[in-house]
């Protein structure tokens, strides 16, 4: 098992990640500039959080022609694990490989802060360390991550079971109350219909280590190799 | 051979996207008196010079830019005029 981090110019949790898969999970790691395209030693590609080129024009526009993103297509299209963090959410729904995008937040803010979370189901590769329903508390840290898709995508979303994760209230209910910037359906997290591609706002990354404040994020990357290990 | 045009281009948000700029440029302008004020929405105008064989060939490149790149389908819709640079 190998994870590769892809570092944009404007990327700034691509460090915080390799602290955790080969820091804290002793998983080989690799960085992954973004004008590389041979990726196929890789088997979890993550595309971690930051600016990437600026954010300009539209938080993951540019990003998504760079270099290495052909490769990502095809990694994703051969089945293997796609892993989008915050702007590489936005990445991933800029590039089409999620449906929908995100926006900039209801209260126009950029909202820094620990929020509650559900995990909606726990039948995936990527949260099966969790309960069904679960109620973790990630960080969120965007000033642009209001999903927004058109009803069609919404419903079909809802009807497939692709959101994984929903902001909701310390006891699990999802509310407007406990929506941070006005995503609909309090949607944080989605999948592909495939299940292999994962988008997510709130940072897992950054609650993995107990000594900065939380380890609810550490399950969904031993989540993933747990499986991994079982079918390797 | 090739004629230079100017482009003006006009993305907007789709209509049933939330736009809490807008919303809030409307509060300011209604503090400030103008009460008729309704419908704000901001959107973004680009602004280029391209190469292209004629009119037709500007329209076909600028169509491009715009669904691949300088506009998102998912949230925005867009528009341009040209004019025909004299050289």
């Amino acid at each position: 098992m190998k994870f590769g981090i892809i570092v944009f110019p404007g990327s700034n949790c691509d460090r915080d990640m390799a602290t955790v898969t080969q820091g804290i999970l002793k998983t080989p790691t690799r960085m992954v500039w973004h004008q590389e395209t041979d990726i196929s030693d890789i088997d979890i590609i993550v595309i971690p959080g930051g600016f990437s080129y600026g954010d300009y024009l539209r938080c993951g526009a540019i990003a998504r022609f760079s270099p290495v993103m052909d490769s990502i297509i095809n990694h994703a299209q051969q089945g293997k694990y796609v892993l989008g963090i915050c702007n590489g959410f936005q990445v991933l729904t800029e590039v089409g490989l999620l449906p929908g995008a995100l926006i900039r937040n209801r209260d126009l803010h950029f909202i820094c802060d620990r929020v509650s979370v559900r995990v909606e189901r726990n039948d995936l590769p990527w949260t099966s360390g969790y309960t069904t329903q679960q109620v973790v508390r990630f960080p969120i840290a965007h000033g642009e991550g209001r999903y927004y898709a058109d009803q069609d995508t919404l419903k079909a979303l809802e009807d497939n079971q692709q959101v994984v994760f929903r902001y909701c209230s310390e006891t699990g209910e999802i509310n407007s109350e406990n929506n941070p910037n006005g995503s609909l359906d309090n949607i944080a997290g989605i999948i592909n219909q495939q299940g292999n591609v994962l988008g997510m706002m709130p940072h897992p990354e950054r609650a993995s280590d107990a000594s900065i404040g939380g380890t609810d994020g550490k399950a969904m990357f031993e989540s993933l190799l747990a499986v991994n290990l079982v079918s390797c | 051979m090739a004629n230079q045009y100017h482009a003006c281009i006009y993305i907007t948000l789709r209509p049933s996207v939330l736009d809490p700029a807008g919303v809030a440029v409307e509060s300011g302008l209604k503090q400030m008196g103008y009460e008729g004020v309704a419908g704000v929405r901001i959107g973004k105008y680009i602004e280029l010079q391209l190469n292209a064989t004629d009119e037709a060939d500007a329209n076909k490149q600028l169509d491009e830019m715009c669904d691949r790149l300088l506009a998102n389908p998912v949230i925005e819709n867009y528009c341009f005029e040209i004019s025909q640079l004299v050289t």
